[in-house]
């Protein structure tokens, strides 16, 4: 995801002079490319990320589309008040790009996982928080972040799903996509976990149980229509993010079919319970120790809709 | 308006500025009184003599920029902006300063006041701001300056260290920052709490242009924004020596009057010593 945000602003530098990419000493060669070609319109601003959401938000007022670039939680949680108050609070046309979305870094420790920024940078009046699945959505976020302007967050993912577009898509920001049709249960998912959720889909259709699975790649604003659709359609809603459960997808998504009044017929958050990612490993063997893989969706799944079966027989046994 | 160089003209206007700062701060019964009069003369300074700005035209891109990083000092900001004129600052609504409907809330607020460059209050993110539009003018090709008054318990902040660092590095030369160096903190005196000294060779050891004028001393901050104009490669910053509560005898030097408003009768004396 990151190569193709990378490539991305690079098509797109030469004709928007006005962008500007800071990264806080974590380029990693991956910005060289970038950075020979438009050496005017970056910076390193070295490790000093919460002088580089003020100095963003400075060049932003005056008239720059600035690019935050750095990894895990260092361009958000560290400078999470200089977000607030002299990005968003100015409506300052700044976008932070978080590489190592979730437990991304793997055995780079709990330090590198992003596993609160949803919650937190969704809560910040104005911020547009993307989250996107697979590379596809990956890029067409990024070059919507190029032309809209205002506060942004664009969380990309070391993993990413399969691309699954069809021909002539467009990518709709704030639109939930639908990537599998199902009525059986919505699995809901954010980042590039949901290529679990297609992967626990394929098991559970052997079975006869066929899921509905969305791609939410805006967390904010939240499309609660297509939600509210699933809730109506499908059997019930799990949904599924690399992220704490509190405050994130799934309570982004609790909160909005409440207030619409729409209730699933079961609704389960498939995330971090209260817990720090701390198990050492790769990003697939965390979604394993963390029962975040394609097989513990399959067995929430096989779960829930076995629970839901149980209470049908007692129902009829009366 | 009324720029000039003329040192009686620029103290008259300073007398005048902290008459609103204590009638404003008694109004409203709560307020930075302390750190708003130390800081008089260098707004002063720099609003009627220094800067390039039209109060009319408030968004004329080449105006010089003004951030005060040390929100709080709020009163000092309106009361100057109101004897500059700007419409969105009016004099006659001083007193409103925190009160129900105000434009003129308890720190700069640019949603209130859009002259304003930006909104602040939480200490050690303006010079950061300042700087990146600095960095604005200079990629941009512009000549405007930016101007930040940072308070010394302020640059307590560690962010403050990480923009000195940047701004000397990446030699921004049309940035100006000025320590308001009362030596008094919210909870005491600085050099009790953590002490800054040696403040002059900390700003020097991360490659600023420091020059220490006397903050009171109108003539003395004229010089020192000219040496500042004229220093080119590295960004200046002026520690300005001040003291907390300057012009009201009770309050100066008074750890007391940083948060805590004058009473009616302390109003009354104060203004008599400003008469």
């Amino acid at each position: 995801m990151r190569d193709a945000f990378i490539r991305t602003l690079t098509d797109l530098a030469p004709q928007h002079p006005e962008l500007l990419l800071l990264t806080g000493d974590l380029g990693f060669k991956v910005l060289d490319q970038y950075i020979a070609r438009f050496p005017r319109q970056f910076l390193n601003v070295g490790v000093a990320e919460q002088n580089m959401s003020g100095l963003a938000a400075g060049l932003a007022l005056e008239g720059h589309t600035v690019f935050t670039y750095s990894i895990g939680n260092f361009p958000t949680l560290r400078c999470l008040e200089q977000i607030r108050n002299d990005i968003c609070y100015h409506g300052a046309n700044v976008k932070i790009v978080c590489i190592g979305g979730g437990m991304s870094y793997g055995a780079v420790g709990f330090s590198h996982h992003a596993t609160e920024d949803l919650a937190i940078l969704r809560s910040l009046p104005g911020m547009l928080v993307f989250s996107p699945c697979d590379l596809w959505e990956a890029a067409e976020a990024a070059r919507y972040l190029v032309s809209h302007r205002g506060p942004a967050y664009l969380r990309l993912d070391k993993s990413a799903a399969p691309v699954n577009v069809e021909p002539g898509e467009a990518f709709r920001p704030g639109s939930i996509r639908t990537v599998r049709e199902g009525s059986d249960v919505t699995l809901a998912a954010t980042g590039g976990i949901l290529g679990e959720a297609l992967l626990a889909a394929d098991a559970l259709a052997e079975q006869g149980i066929f899921c509905r699975v969305l791609s939410v790649h805006t967390v904010k604003p939240l499309d609660t229509d297509t939600l509210a659709a699933a809730a109506s359609e499908t059997g019930g809603i799990i949904s599924i993010e690399e992220h704490a459960v509190d405050g994130g997808l799934g309570g982004a998504i609790s909160e909005a079919l409440m207030e619409a009044g729409v209730f699933p017929g079961f609704f389960v958050r498939m995330g971090l319970r209260n817990t720090f990612s701390s198990a050492v490993g790769s990003q697939q063997y965390l979604r394993k120790v963390y029962s975040l893989d394609a097989a513990a969706i399959a067995r929430t799944v096989s779960a829930r809709l076995a629970r839901g079966a149980d209470r049908f027989l007692t129902v009829a046994a009366r | 308006m009324r720029k000039t160089k003329d040192l009686a003209q620029l103290q008259a206007i300073a007398r005048g500025v902290r008459r609103h700062i204590v009638e404003m701060t008694g109004a409203a019964k709560s307020g930075h009184p302390g750190g708003s009069l130390s800081a008089v003369e260098t707004l002063v300074t720099l609003y009627f003599d220094v800067m390039n700005h039209d109060p009319a035209n408030p968004r004329w891109a080449d105006r010089d920029r003004f951030i005060l990083s040390k929100g709080h000092a709020a009163p000092v900001l309106y009361a100057v902006m109101a004897e500059c004129g700007y419409a969105d600052t009016p004099v006659d609504q001083l007193n409103t300063l925190r009160k129900l409907g105000s434009v003129y809330q308890g720190h700069p607020d640019r949603r209130f006041i859009p002259s304003l460059e930006a909104s602040t209050g939480s200490l050690g993110q303006g010079l950061s701001v300042a700087i990146g539009m600095g960095l604005a003018a200079r990629l941009d090709g512009k000549a405007w300056r930016t101007y930040v008054v940072l308070g010394d318990g302020e640059i307590q902040e560690g962010q403050i260290w990480e923009a000195a660092m940047f701004g000397a590095f990446h030699k921004v030369d049309n940035v100006v920052a000025i320590v308001d160096y009362n030596r008094i903190q919210l909870d005491g005196f600085v050099k009790d709490i953590m002490e800054l000294e040696p403040l002059a060779d900390k700003w020097r050891a991360f490659g600023w242009q420091v020059v220490e004028p006397d903050g009171h001393d109108i003539a003395s901050l004229q010089k020192a924004f000219a040496e500042a104009a004229a220093t080119k490669g590295k960004p200046t910053v002026l520690i300005a020596h001040t003291i907390k509560g300057k012009g009201v005898s009770f309050m100066e030097n008074n750890p007391k009057f940083h948060g805590v408003a004058p009473t009616p009768a302390e109003v009354e004396q104060a203004l008599k010593e400003l008469a």
